[in-house]
């Protein structure tokens, strides 16, 4: 039975996205063809989430997309193929300011994918990295631009990201096996 | 839905969900094709080799054009230009290929069989791009996912293939892949190329071909092939063409929305109209599109096998 901890209830989770979403519309300007793009799939709801909060303080709509990147991974040969998923990014990231958005940052290689899968759309002026838990070894010299929380974790642990629209809740929780 | 299989040899050994996770991934690799740049990195430094001991145009093409968008080496051998010509045995061409360090050998062979030998051998991955009369599990793939793309579902549609059964291993992987999901498959053509047998198979077989495909949300027709006939079992050209090609009186007693589908090379004025084939209903260049997709959704997934096969063989 593996044990599990709650490190952000609802509460917590909605006020880390309210502060991650002041941050991004701080450091960048409104109206400036900002963006944000869901890795798929945990990053996905989060991004809508921020974007919403962030279009409500710019009072402009933050488009949104998201991105598999099942095929641009390096340890392919290693597990059996990822189930793939949709890639929507319904306008031209040429030029624009993306920001890539996933649940957790973990080892820093799903983003280095993203950051290759991106490229095949365009060439962005500009790519920033939100984050709504980062939970440590990186392998790769990757750091995120917004963070909801660090969390201290041990590689055998699972940090698991629940969102109301999928399961019950809002929470996080690390289980420990 | 995940994939653990080493080879893709038939349709017949997969199950519903192996068929839909092909599919599922196919609809990714689709999206791909739409982009400005159309090559993901994802059998980066991997060795394909194109073993085409039979010849063929656009099973070949397919396959290699979905090999680079996935930005895989690629060697390509054809029988005509190779050292089977010399004598080699197949056995001895695979392992010289594979001493080369071949990570994958997709193979078009006469004989069926001729893969799962293969596969029987070697440390590779073997696809099979079609053995003899026996199976073409890709284009069954790529027809199952028209379908699914055109009409939203297969469970339950009416699928009607109509022609050379008996000499046809798109017509044994299509019989599988869309009993397997839940279509009512009907056979129809000449009766000494479509034998009562089939109906074990799990479809229903018909020599009226009005009553075939009045029902039919689907018709999919095959080529008559030449080159596996024996004289005595076909009729002659006109005669077959008059009997069950699909003219235009005969599309007209059709539903209005049945579709119509062809694996190709087309015989214009033999299984179908000139007209007919470039007819709104006519889905045979989406066909040849989506069968890129799914081959590379294929080679996507064996490139990650890592699954009981690999451990049994």
């Amino acid at each position: 039975m593996p044990q599990t901890t709650i490190i952000m209830n609802a509460g917590a989770m909605q006020r880390a996205l309210t502060r991650m979403a002041h941050e991004i519309a701080e450091s960048n300007e409104s109206g400036a063809d900002v963006v944000l793009i869901g890795i798929q799939r945990g990053g996905v709801l989060v991004a809508q989430r921020l974007a919403k909060i962030v279009s409500e303080i710019w009072k402009n709509a933050v488009p949104t997309g998201t991105l598999d990147v099942g095929m641009h991974r390096d340890d392919l040969a290693a597990h059996a193929a990822p189930p793939m998923h949709p890639t929507v990014i319904p306008f031209d990231v040429a030029d624009k300011t993306v920001i890539l958005v996933d649940d957790v940052l973990f080892s820093g290689r799903t983003t280095r994918a993203a950051l290759d899968a991106l490229n095949d759309f365009g060439r962005p002026k500009r790519i920033q990295l939100a984050v709504l838990v980062d939970r440590g070894h990186r392998e790769l010299p990757i750091k995120a631009d917004f963070v909801g929380k660090n969390v201290p974790t041990s590689l055998s642990e699972k940090v698991i990201v629940r969102f109301r629209e999928e399961d019950e809740t809002d929470e996080v929780v690390i289980e420990k096996t | 839905m995940t994939w653990h299989r080493k080879h893709l040899l038939d349709i017949e050994s997969l199950s519903a969900s192996e068929i839909m996770t092909v599919l599922d991934t196919a609809r990714a690799f689709k999206a791909v094709g739409t982009r400005a740049i159309k090559k993901v990195p994802a059998l980066r430094g991997k060795t394909v080799v194109n073993l085409f001991v039979e010849p063929s145009t656009r099973t070949r093409i397919s396959f290699e054009l979905a090999e680079q968008r996935l930005s895989a080496d690629i060697i390509n051998f054809s029988a005509e230009a190779s050292s089977l010509k010399k004598g080699e045995t197949l056995k001895d061409t695979a392992r010289n290929l594979e001493a080369l360090n071949a990570d994958m050998i997709v193979m078009r062979h006469s004989a069926s069989g001729a893969p799962h030998f293969l596969a029987r051998f070697l440390r590779a991955s073997v696809v099979n791009a079609g053995d003899g009369a026996h199976e073409h599990p890709t284009q069954a793939l790529l027809d199952t996912f028209t379908v699914l793309e055109k009409k939203g579902k297969v469970a339950g549609l009416n699928v009607t293939i109509l022609g050379d059964i008996l000499y046809s291993r798109v017509a044994r992987s299509n019989i599988w892949a869309l009993t397997k999901l839940g279509a009512k498959v009907t056979l129809c053509g000449p009766s000494t190329l479509v034998p009562r047998v089939f109906e074990e198979m799990g479809c229903r077989v018909t020599y009226d071909v009005e009553e075939a495909i009045r029902e039919a949300d689907i018709i999919n027709l095959l080529r008559i092939q030449h080159e596996r006939q024996r004289k005595t079992m076909f009729p002659g050209i006109g005669e077959y063409a008059s009997l069950f090609g699909l003219s235009k009186a005969r599309l007209a007693r059709t539903k209005p929305d049945a579709l119509i589908m062809h694996p190709g090379p087309i015989n214009r004025g033999v299984e179908i109209d000139s007209e007919i084939a470039d007819c709104g209903r006519s889905v045979i260049l989406d066909q040849v599109t989506n069968g890129l997709a799914v081959r590379m959704a294929v080679l996507f997934l064996l490139n990650g096998g890592k699954g009981p096969q690999e451990i049994a063989i």
